[in-house]
């Protein structure tokens, strides 16, 4: 067995049922391998960068490690991108690049680029193979550290000789991981779930602050439970949105820049912080020292770098966010005495529910398509929003149910939404999947139509037609700058005749009146269909 | 306030990139970094000193400890440490200035590691503070080369890492 076979072999071992990729010389010889396996599904990309999205998508909706492969150069480079957005919402996924002859590592021959030394400030770890009886170990290691701890890519370069050398003996994956310099924490110091417990039953306006970390431990369940049981409110970054319904009486709504105000409202006035999962970043958190200075922080993660990183906590807490929470359960924490600050918050939080959008004729308001949309979508949906405008407004105004929301949320990578639908979909085919994105964001990653129409998938599309760089386009209208520059899409082609081009049939919907109507059909439609919304270019997410 | 961090990695290539790569991207400063195996081939000492505030370092002693290779991570207590530095200084030397330049040396404890008819090359293995003192008292006769290896520190007593 050579080297290509053992690598297509581990995989197997490991479970893997697809791979996204993109065939190229260095290359070759694993994809030769893999097509003697037609048990492993594979989705033909048009363009790396959007390997590593399905493989994200793919992976968030799986559990498991998406998989994704792709050649060497330019090949990898472009994976790159793919690569540092699944790194920034710690999705595990696993990057096979092919590299040039060991050999000749390091003469800049064709297509030659140091991959592992490119993605060393953003991947959790990666390998660079030099000899092919180290396969089996590489991709035990490689799948144990993308999905355990805190989850994250790994890359694994292999140089094509190093595919086609023979192994010395028989093929044989080992059954467990031994690395000594990584051995990830799962269970919380019990001691300190006891101070928690203290902490929680003398607060009087506890608040959760929710994050991604509860959507990869699996632990929507033990949270609610954890909420419920103690009612504390519970307000979520951008990665934990779906984690709650948007009408559950305890759901506050998403904090940050371009959140809610409800849930702004609530992080200013709480006496108990709990964040669990959450990072505490900029987008989502503000002044972090302003909040540190009124009230106590628990921080619960699985990364203590996260711990003291952006905000300094009086109680650390360091594991599987799951296992802490269950363990927090068992210790039978009381009921809050919060009744008071729980109708303060809802107060707020109705009004906002309850808002009315402004309307223009000729046009739809984003929120009033998505709140709309939302309502009729099925009660797993699972929803994919690009970046820009249409994040922000898919995270302020799309009614959650239990479905799940996706998006690239820390690297805030445009063209993410599509591919990410269409790895979702591969994971979850039984489920309703709808991409969410702008004409800027559309742009990016409309190439993938090809893969949709390739596999038959059924994926929604919604794009916000404004004719302009929305987001930006409103960074550029406020102070210090001086108006739009450089952001309107002029050029951009019709996106009807685009759609059908790949066979996909479209809508439009330009009329609120008749906007219930367009989207009964549009979701009615069997197999992908483009919803195009005709959004006025100066409609803000503020509005 | 400069600490010392005693970090050890995996034996491999690589290993040292991902650790300077991990300071360049979190933007750490280092002051000085040695390297060299230990008693174990396998594993690599690595002796980085940082000048920072307690919160930086504990952040850097985190980000450290999140790299797959890298086994063990620990500040050294700065009160309770033996870091001795190696220097190399060639200094112009004639028949004039020679003897004065060997009384320094003798008062250092410095060796002499190599002679020619115009230069001395000098050697110390010394603290850091020292070293500085001895290169000092060097200048005025004109110091041609000099090279430092960087700082590799243990914990005094029994404990280790």
């Amino acid at each position: 067995m050579n080297g290509a076979h053992a690598l297509i072999q581990s995989l197997i071992c490991e479970k893997v049922e697809h791979i996204f990729g993109y065939a190229g010389a260095t290359i070759c010889p694993a994809v030769d391998a893999l097509k003697e396996h037609p048990e492993i599904g594979y989705t033909l990309v048009r363009t790396e960068q959007n390997a590593g999205h399905m493989a994200s998508g793919y992976a968030r909706l799986s559990g498991k490690v998406g998989v994704c492969m792709v050649t060497s150069g330019p090949g990898a480079t472009n994976l790159i991108t793919g690569i540092a957005t699944a790194y920034m919402d710690s999705i595990p996924i696993l990057a096979i690049t092919g590299q040039v002859p060991s050999g000749l590592l390091g003469r800049d021959i064709f297509q030659e680029v140091d991959i592992t030394g490119a993605v060393a400030p953003f991947i959790k770890h990666s390998y660079l193979v030099k000899n092919a009886n180290d396969i089996p170990r590489i991709v035990k290691e490689a799948f144990h550290i993308a999905s355990t701890g805190r989850p994250g890519p790994v890359l694994i370069d292999v140089p094509i000789d190093v595919q086609e050398q023979e192994l010395s003996g028989e093929f044989s994956f080992p059954e467990t991981v031994n690395i000594r310099g990584y051995k990830p924490s799962v269970r919380g110091n019990e001691l300190q779930i006891k101070r928690v417990i203290e902490a929680i039953s003398q607060a009087k306006q506890p608040l959760i602050c929710a994050g991604g970390g509860v959507v990869l431990s699996g632990a929507k369940e033990e949270l609610l439970e954890l909420a419920e049981r103690c009612q504390i409110p519970v307000v979520k970054t951008m990665m934990g949105i779906s984690l709650m319904p948007t009408e559950h009486p305890l759901n506050m709504g998403l904090i940050g820049a371009h959140g809610n105000v409800c849930a702004n409202k609530a992080l200013v006035k709480a006496d108990l912080l709990i964040m669990v999962g959450a990072r505490a970043a900029d987008r989502a958190i503000i002044n972090p020292m302003e909040i540190q200075r009124r009230m106590p922080l628990i921080h619960i993660d699985v990364d203590p770098a996260e711990i003291g990183k952006n905000m300094q906590a009086q109680i650390p807490l360091v594991g599987n966010v799951k296992v802490i929470l269950r363990q927090m359960l068992d210790r039978n924490p009381p009921e809050t005495d919060s009744a008071e600050w729980r109708s303060f918050l809802r107060d707020y939080r109705q009004a906002e529910l309850g808002r009315r959008f402004p309307r223009r004729d000729g046009y739809v308001f984003p929120g009033t398509v998505l709140r709309s949309l939302g309502r009729k979508l099925d009660d797993n949906a699972i929803i994919c929003a690009d970046v820009g405008q249409n994040q922000i407004f898919t995270c302020k105004y799309l009614p959650q149910k239990n479905g799940r929301f996706l998006t690239s949320g820390g690297l805030g990578t445009m063209g993410y939404s599509i591919p990410a639908a269409i790895g979702a979909k591969v994971a979850a085919p039984e489920r309703q999947t709808v991409a969410i994105c702008g004409d800027g964001s559309f742009q990016m990653s409309m190439n993938e139509l090809a893969a949709i129409r390739a596999a038959a998938m059924d994926i929604k599309i919604v794009l916000f037609r404004n004719h302009t760089l929305g987001l930006v386009n409103q960074i550029q209208r406020s102070n210090p700058y001086h108006g739009p520059f450089g952001v309107d899409l002029e050029g951009s082609p019709d996106f009807a005749i685009i759609a059908s081009a790949y066979g996909v049939p479209s809508m439009v919907a330009d009329d609120e009146d008749r906007l219930d109507e367009v989207l009964d059909r549009f979701l009615a439609t069997p197999g992908c269909c483009l919803l195009i919304c005709e959004v006025h270019p100066d409609v803000k997410t503020t509005d | 306030m400069k600490q010392t961090i005693s970090v050890l990695v995996e034996n491999q290539a690589g290993v040292l990139n991902r650790i300077t790569n991990l300071f360049a991207r979190r933007a750490f400063n280092i002051e000085s970094l040695a390297v060299g195996t230990t008693d174990d081939p396998t594993i690599s000492r690595i002796t980085i000193i940082v000048d920072s505030g307690n919160s930086v370092v504990e952040q850097v002693e985190k980000q450290l400890n999140k790299l797959i290779d890298v086994i063990k991570v620990r500040t050294l207590d700065e009160r309770n440490l033996i870091g001795r530095e190696l220097v190399l200084i060639k200094v112009n030397a004639t028949s004039k200035t020679r003897q004065d330049i060997m009384t320094i040396c003798e008062l250092m404890g410095a060796r002499v590691a190599d002679i020619s008819p115009s230069s001395l090359t000098l050697e110390l293995s010394d603290t850091p503070d020292r070293i500085e003192v001895f290169e000092d008292m060097l200048r005025p006769f004109s110091i041609k080369a000099l090279a430092r290896t960087g700082v590799i520190a243990l914990q005094k007593g029994s404990s280790n890492i």
